[in-house]
């Protein structure tokens, strides 16, 4: 690791002071110490967030949540509120990383993973991401586990969150504090697409501090599911996921989620095919035609083909096991 | 591991329960937890497999919960109560985990268990673990290359009661 200064501070605006674009913000440190100890990230200074005391989960005025943003992904998976109200996030954070891991990371490290591939890993060979500018072996090397929607001719890495699958399907808000000013961002606005600057994942400034993820009030209590595949049982990146939610009157869908992971830049969430599905009956039909129009669009690369027709297919699985309910498809496979 | 300390970079104190025993501590700033035990404490035990999270051979617990001390860094565990593998048995008795994994042969070269135990440990704490399958899915982030998993899960399943048993007698009347 490339030596430098550690800074506590005791506030948020005393954190936010300290911030530039030679620092880096830690909590869990899951992701971030990884990357310094390979030296594709080498910080000039670490500053410590722990002790800021961001880790509440507490009700909003408006019904929904307000999750602090150094509650560990372990915390939130099994708060009762959350598992009651809010399953499909509780079923995605079980789903990725492993309980070591969950215990460490922190909601806003979560988002705040890197996207990446091994090539950003391997300071041996060029990465747009890593060295802007430098190149993308993946797009004609090794890219089984790569984008196939809204990559760029600079970057064709996935985010590997799980957790932040469910978000963008459950439309969080994320609390950001400046120095100036606290503001709020959708989180389809948040992560970004690589387009010609995949060395930026998201939407923040340099001295920009996640504070909080704001849940809206719940809907998909009932009828949800977060289906990951991948290459093993458990503890695996996805190669692709899907984050489904429904809910349904009489028989018909009043409203839809649909987010998938593993297949771009960010959490992919398609609200095309959500207001296709709205209106509807829950059907074989309308879920693969659901999961065609969502495929559309898709750019495989030499090696990643096959997740096309599985990304369609878990989409489909998803749908229809979101419709069964809970007994159904409440459990992590 | 740690590089020397350049001019103007602090060592930081800290402070820590370990092993039941209080202890303070210079750490420079990019010292993991795992280096600290193990080239400074003399706590090798843990033991350094990938170095990256992903083989869990490093776990330990804080706080009463597992993590990976190999993407800990020391100076941040300022103020937390540490157990290692070392700090397990009380009173020359072995940990009941320790003794289920003795009794079920659950391991062949012995590299992951230290960790594999402390994951056992914490997810008895943690309680979310109820079936066999469950037990299956929350070691998952321990890998054992020898393939002992049938005979760990079968430890942890015995020793969950155990743990259990003896976590009541330690709490008195509490029912």
């Amino acid at each position: 690791m490339t030596p430098f200064s550690y800074h506590k501070p005791a506030s948020v605006s005393e954190a936010v002071s300290l911030a530039d674009a030679s620092s880096r913000f830690i909590a869990g440190g899951t992701n971030l110490v990884d990357l310094m100890k390979e030296n594709v990230v080498r910080p000039n200074r670490l500053i410590d967030i722990s002790g800021l005391g961001l880790n509440g989960i507490k009700a909003t005025s408006n019904g929904g949540v307000l999750i602090g943003a150094l509650v560990s992904n372990a915390d939130l998976a099994w708060d009762p509120i959350i598992q009651q109200h809010y399953p499909l996030l509780s079923e995605a954070i079980l789903a990725g990383a492993s309980p070591q891991l969950r215990n460490m990371a922190s909601t806003g490290g979560n988002l705040l993973q890197r996207t990446r591939c091994y090539y950003f890993y391997d300071t041996g060979t060029p990465c747009n991401k890593r060295e802007p500018g430098s190149g993308c072996p993946a797009r004609t090397g090794l890219n089984r586990i790569h984008a196939i929607l809204g990559a760029s001719d600079a970057c064709v890495a996935t985010h590997p969150s799980d957790m932040c699958v469910a978000l963008a399907a459950l439309e969080a808000v994320v609390h950001v504090q400046g120095p100036a000013s606290e503001r709020k961002i959708p989180f389809a606005d948040f992560h970004r697409l690589p387009g010609d600057a995949p060395e930026r994942d998201n939407q923040l400034a340099t001295d920009e501090l996640v504070v909080a993820i704001e849940l809206p009030p719940p809907v998909f209590e009932h009828h949800y599911r977060y289906l990951k595949i991948r290459d093993r049982a458990s503890y695996a990146f996805a190669l692709v996921s899907v984050a489904a939610a429904l809910s349904l009157d009489d028989g018909v869908i009043q409203q839809a989620r649909l987010a998938l992971g593993g297949v771009a830049h960010k959490p992919w969430r398609d609200t095309v095919v959500e207001t296709m599905l709205a209106g509807q009956a829950p059907s074989q039909a309308l879920f693969t035609q659901a999961a065609h129009t969502l495929l559309q669009g898709a750019q495989p690369l030499s090696h990643n083909g096959f997740k096309v027709t599985l990304a369609q297919r878990a989409i489909v699985r998803a749908l229809s096991e979101a419709v069964l309910g809970v007994a159904a498809g409440g459990t992590t496979p | 591991m740690s590089a020397t300390a350049p001019e103007g970079v602090v060592e930081h104190p800290i402070r820590l329960t370990l092993n039941g025993q209080p202890r303070s501590l210079q750490v420079p700033p990019w010292t993991t937890l795992l280096d600290l035990l193990r080239e400074q404490l003399d706590l090798v035990g843990t033991k350094k497999g990938c170095d990256h999270g992903q083989c869990g051979a490093c776990t330990v617990l804080r706080d009463g919960k597992r993590i990976n001390a190999c993407l800990t860094l020391a100076v941040m565990c300022d103020g937390a109560e540490l157990v290692t593998i070392e700090g397990l048995a009380s009173d020359g008795e072995l940990h009941p985990v320790q003794r289920a994994f003795i009794r079920h042969d659950a391991f062949q070269c012995g590299y992951c268990t230290p960790g594999q135990i402390c994951s056992a440990v914490g997810l008895v704490y943690e309680g979310h673990a109820d079936t066999r399958e469950a037990i299956r899915e929350q070691m998952s982030g321990n890998l054992c290359r020898c393939g002992a998993y049938g005979n760990i899960v079968a430890a942890v399943e015995e020793a969950m009661p155990l743990m259990m048993d003896a976590a009541r007698r330690q709490g008195g009347s509490n029912s």
